[in-house]
């Protein structure tokens, strides 16, 4: 474990060395690129800022990725329930993949008011196409054999979803539920670009912006360090639940990969 | 080993819809009945494309006969399988299973893998509606019955390709079928593994007295198994040959080296050249 992540490590550490002394060596300018060491002091010294800002958008965040899951997956059911339903408004399901949620976040503030809410949505306009999509792939892809036993003992359509297809499609949703993980967070902090005003407190989107009118770009890089860190949170814990619903039965996640 | 059934255990039923109502027999009546028959006339089934895959095909089989289904690879005999099973429909001719009570043994074990050996045997019990606690005790007989008790809390990952084939098998005895159809079940494990499971299913037969259909391409798993063979020619699968196997009920691992083992498969080689398979 210490072994494999020694690497990586080394790699890191070789690459900020390089930085460090590049931006010191060329006397780049602090508002153009900060060295390393300052984005780290900035990133002690607002700190709690940080946190707090950090946990507001991670709450949107996960608050949108949580709809995503479940709306996502619902209406991969629906869609999967019939090829006509599918045809018909699997199309409109990749609108949502191509909207510019910059373009529509002031209409989301319209509708949710400012803050909390509109970041949320935000977040699983964006999130929610690859639940969709991985989710349709797994309830399709089921073994015919295995729909044909369940014809012959005379299962029920309820009986075979439950029990055959979500089941059988649980390495997709986990698949879909990595990609919007990540993408929550984005959509939480491009959300708070436009909608992130409110009195519930400023996510790191809002931090970001500020540090770059006030050309703080210690702050900002220390910011945008933490949103990706937030979103790496919640990959992992994506990750997790996924090896631990997986570990028994699914070969992506059996072998220990030593 | 096969165990025999404990006389605690529950009766053998059939919780399935049949052809005819299952109405409440005695019994005696019931242990001499364990099969169904099975009629097809004229039976022809074509696939989009074109493809005719059995045509013409006349079969009878009766009750708890052991019947080999022997022809090349591909030649339509899994098709005729799902006509039997009710899967699929023909496009002309009949196809009648009296007594009801199917079960299906596909290629490969086709379980689902994120249950445990004793869940998926249970399972059509549970499309069926029975009760947890019973349908658990019927799942753990049936694993008992293909010998495979102590594997029962293990997922299919787990097991051996041989291991897996068997809860297939006991998958499909749980329901105590009166027809069991076996689709090519053992062509994908090693000899000796596939020769344990032969013995296994004959086993099985003889204890329950199902009718059984079994599909194999092998000559000798044919005249091994079966009471009688019939040969399928290649697409469209046609009968050519109906062959009765004449080596006796009871049959044990030496019989493959005996000579009348050796005429028998000799029968069924001659019917499958002169089909030109």
């Amino acid at each position: 474990m210490i072994r494999r992540a020694l690497a990586p490590l080394a790699a890191l550490a070789v690459l900020l060395s390089l930085w460090e002394l590049a931006v010191r060596a060329l006397h780049v300018p602090a508002y153009v690129l900060p060295p390393p060491s300052a984005i780290a002091v900035a990133g002690g010294a607002e700190a709690s800022t940080l946190a707090a800002a950090a946990f507001c958008t991670g709450r949107a965040a996960l608050l949108g990725f949580a709809l995503s899951a479940v709306i996502g997956v619902l209406v991969a059911v629906v869609l999967a329930s019939s090829r006509l339903l599918e045809r018909a408004l699997y199309p409109y399901t990749v609108f949502l993949q191509t909207v510019p949620i910059v373009a529509i976040a002031p209409i989301l503030v319209l509708w949710f008011g400012a803050g909390f809410r509109s970041v949320a949505v935000s977040a699983l306009i964006v999130s929610v196409f690859p639940v969709i999509a991985n989710t349709l792939a797994g309830l399709r892809s089921v073994d015919p054999a295995l729909e044909d036993l369940f014809r012959l003992y005379g299962a029920t359509p309820t009986a075979t979803l439950v029990k055959l297809r979500l089941p059988a499609a649980v390495p997709q949703i986990v698949t879909g539920l990595r990609v919007a993980a990540g993408l929550a967070v984005i959509g939480a902090i491009v959300g708070e670009f436009v909608a992130g005003y409110s009195e519930e407190g400023a996510g790191l989107g809002i931090t970001v912006m500020a540090a770059n009118r006030q050309l703080r770009t210690d702050l900002l890089f220390a910011a945008v360090l933490s949103a990706s860190l937030l979103g790496l949170a919640m990959f992992g814990a994506v990750n997790l639940a996924g090896y631990l619903l997986l570990r028994r039965w699914h070969p992506s996640e059996k072998s220990d990969r030593s | 080993m096969i165990s025999s059934r404990p006389p605690s255990a529950p009766q053998p039923r059939s919780p399935f819809p049949s052809a005819t109502p299952a109405k409440p027999a005695p019994a005696v009546l019931e242990s001499l009945a364990h099969g169904a028959s099975v009629r097809l006339a004229g039976v022809r089934r074509a696939f989009k494309g074109g493809v005719v895959a059995i045509d013409g095909v006349n079969l009878e089989v009766g009750l708890g006969e052991f019947v080999a289904l022997l022809g090349p690879s591909g030649c339509g005999k899994s098709t005729l399988l799902r006509l039997v099973a009710g899967l699929d429909q023909p496009d002309e001719g009949a196809v009648e299973v009296v007594g009801g009570g199917v079960a299906f043994v596909f290629q490969d074990a086709h379980l689902l893998p994120w249950r445990t050996v004793l869940e998926n045997v249970a399972l059509p019990l549970e499309l069926a509606g029975i009760r947890a606690g019973d349908r658990l005790a019927e799942a753990r007989a049936a694993i008992d019955e293909v010998g495979l008790g102590d594997a029962s809390g293990r997922r299919p990952a787990e097991l051996s390709g041989g291991m897996r084939m068997r809860v297939s098998l006991a998958r499909a005895l749980v329901t105590r079928p009166r027809l069991l159809l076996l689709d090519e079940p053992f062509a994908a494990l090693d000899e000796l593994t596939r020769h344990r499971l032969d013995d296994q299913l004959r086993a099985l037969w003889l204890a329950q007295g199902m009718t059984v259909l079994f599909v194999t391409h092998s000559i000798t798993e044919a005249a091994y198994l079966a009471q009688r063979a019939i040969v399928f020619s290649s697409r469209p699968a046609r009968t050519v040959a109906d062959v009765p196997v004449d080596l006796g009920r009871e049959r044990g691992p030496a019989i493959r080296t005996e000579a009348s083992f050796a005429r028998a498969t000799r029968v069924l080689f001659d019917a499958l050249e002169q089909a030109g398979a």
